[in-house]
């Protein structure tokens, strides 16, 4: 399993029936392919649409029904659509009970950057600073390094996304938390011990007492062939 | 509301107008209003628009002629050419949370002077800003925004001008029809008066000032 597939499934175990769910592209949008059986998850496009379905075949396609990233997608049936204020009034105003962001970096009190590398890449903020500040619960979808250097830091060296912290990270190495305003390792993921993912983290992580095998986890999981029970 | 051709619609435009810009990805843009623009060459202009969208499509067109000298908006990551001219200061670009300017947006259009918000609170964003605080709360005071005009796509118009949309294509075509002293509206279908209910008129009537004609 690739570590984009190993985060994927691991965030997919949060949902719980009936939630509100904006996805935001990258590792996060992989998570809609892993609900487990027997739970309805509302996904919203910050675009305008609650109930959002798997991307469109080309013939399929309609101009004026898109996701965030502007590609065709299909509605679901019970499907809504309302405008950018209403949109955003949904994420800010407490409705959206989970967002899944993607993360240049989160430091050890749990402070998200994702939005620009000064000099380098600056495309805007989009969504991300509503989403990060307003949603009830935010989860970052990263690979716990990127080119060899944790991504998981002592203290954003990038321009932070939101003040306010995230709730929970996870890797293809583990599932961070930030009880009391530290970093700790709650979960670790299949095969990987606890040395090793302190090894490949720049920051102080804290070891939660009741430290979880992620694969305890993920292993109880209904396919989702058997949900239509 | 008027009917009015394409190109008279545009030729109302002035260089260095303001301009707010349906669409999301160039997904609800007015595109044979931006296709007039680029054919004009009407320059100078501030738009105000969520995106702008990929190159050669929706507000893209713009910043790809160069029309376009200041550029308030929320994500430009798709069109590598408006982040070349933003970096070489060809084009001044203010980046503004998309929640923050929807609601700046809809404040310009509801008589409101700015909004208060949590969002931009510890980021780049507050910078220059004023702090409100509210029940212990600290909330950005991001003020109003209007423009000349605004560039709206509708799915639907009747004759005397109400609007519906098409789903992800409303995004914020509505709220910038209230924010703009001249609404100028293309519809992919024009339709008698009743045929849109009226549970399903999104923007009424006398919001809008000119409905541009077909071909």
């Amino acid at each position: 399993m690739d570590a984009q597939t190993v985060i994927a499934k691991r965030i997919a175990l949060e949902l719980r029936d009936g939630m509100l769910v904006n996805l935001g592209i990258g590792i996060p949008t992989q998570v809609a392919n892993f609900v487990p059986a027997g739970i309805h998850v509302f996904f919203q496009s910050e675009n305008g649409l609650i109930g959002t379905g798997q991307v469109a075949e080309p013939a399929m396609a309609l101009p004026w029904l898109t996701d965030a990233g502007g590609q065709p997608v299909t509605a679901l049936p019970g499907a809504s659509t309302f405008d950018s204020a209403m949109s955003f009034g949904l994420i800010r105003g407490g409705h959206l009970d989970l967002t899944v962001l993607g993360g240049l970096q989160v430091d050890q009190r749990g402070m998200l950057a994702n939005w620009m590398i000064p000099g380098k890449m600056v495309p805007g903020m989009g969504g991300a600073m509503d989403l990060a500040t307003g949603a009830r619960r935010v989860i970052v979808a990263m690979q716990h390094t990127a080119k060899g250097r944790s991504k998981i830091v002592q203290s954003c060296s990038l321009p932070l996304t939101s003040s306010r912290p995230v709730d929970l990270v996870v890797t293809e190495l583990a599932v961070i938390g930030f009880p009391d305003g530290r970093a700790t390792l709650l979960e670790t993921a299949a095969g990987v011990s606890a040395e090793q993912v302190l090894a490949a983290t720049d920051a102080e992580l804290a070891i939660a007492a009741n430290l979880i095998d992620s694969a305890s986890k993920v292993n109880q999981q209904v396919p989702v062939a058997c949900a239509a029970n | 509301m008027r009917t009015i051709s394409v190109q008279d619609a545009v030729e109302m435009i002035p260089n260095g107008a303001s301009l707010m810009i349906g669409g999301f990805m160039g997904v609800g843009t007015p595109e044979p209003l931006i296709d007039q623009i680029v054919r004009q060459g009407t320059n100078d202009l501030l738009v105000i628009t969520t995106d702008t969208a990929f190159p050669g499509v929706g507000t893209g067109k713009l910043i790809g002629a160069k029309l376009v000298s200041r550029l308030i908006a929320s994500h430009i990551g798709l069109n590598p050419e408006t982040q070349r001219q933003m970096m070489a200061e060809e084009l001044q670009v203010e980046l503004v949370p998309q929640g923050t300017l929807a609601e700046r947006i809809r404040a310009g259009g509801f008589g409101l002077g700015g909004i208060l918000t949590r969002t931009g609170i510890g980021t780049v964003v507050e910078q220059g800003k004023r702090k409100v605080a509210v029940d212990g709360v600290d909330y950005l005071l991001e003020t109003a925004l209007r423009a000349d005009f605004a560039l709206v796509h509708a799915f639907i118009a009747d004759y005397l001008g109400n609007l519906s949309y098409a789903l992800t294509a409303r995004n914020f075509n509505p709220i910038m029809a209230m924010a703009a002293d001249n609404v100028i509206v293309q519809a992919e279908n024009i339709v008698p008066v009743g045929v849109v209910a009226p549970d399903h008129v999104v923007t009424p009537a006398p919001i809008v000032d000119y409905i541009t004609a077909k071909g």
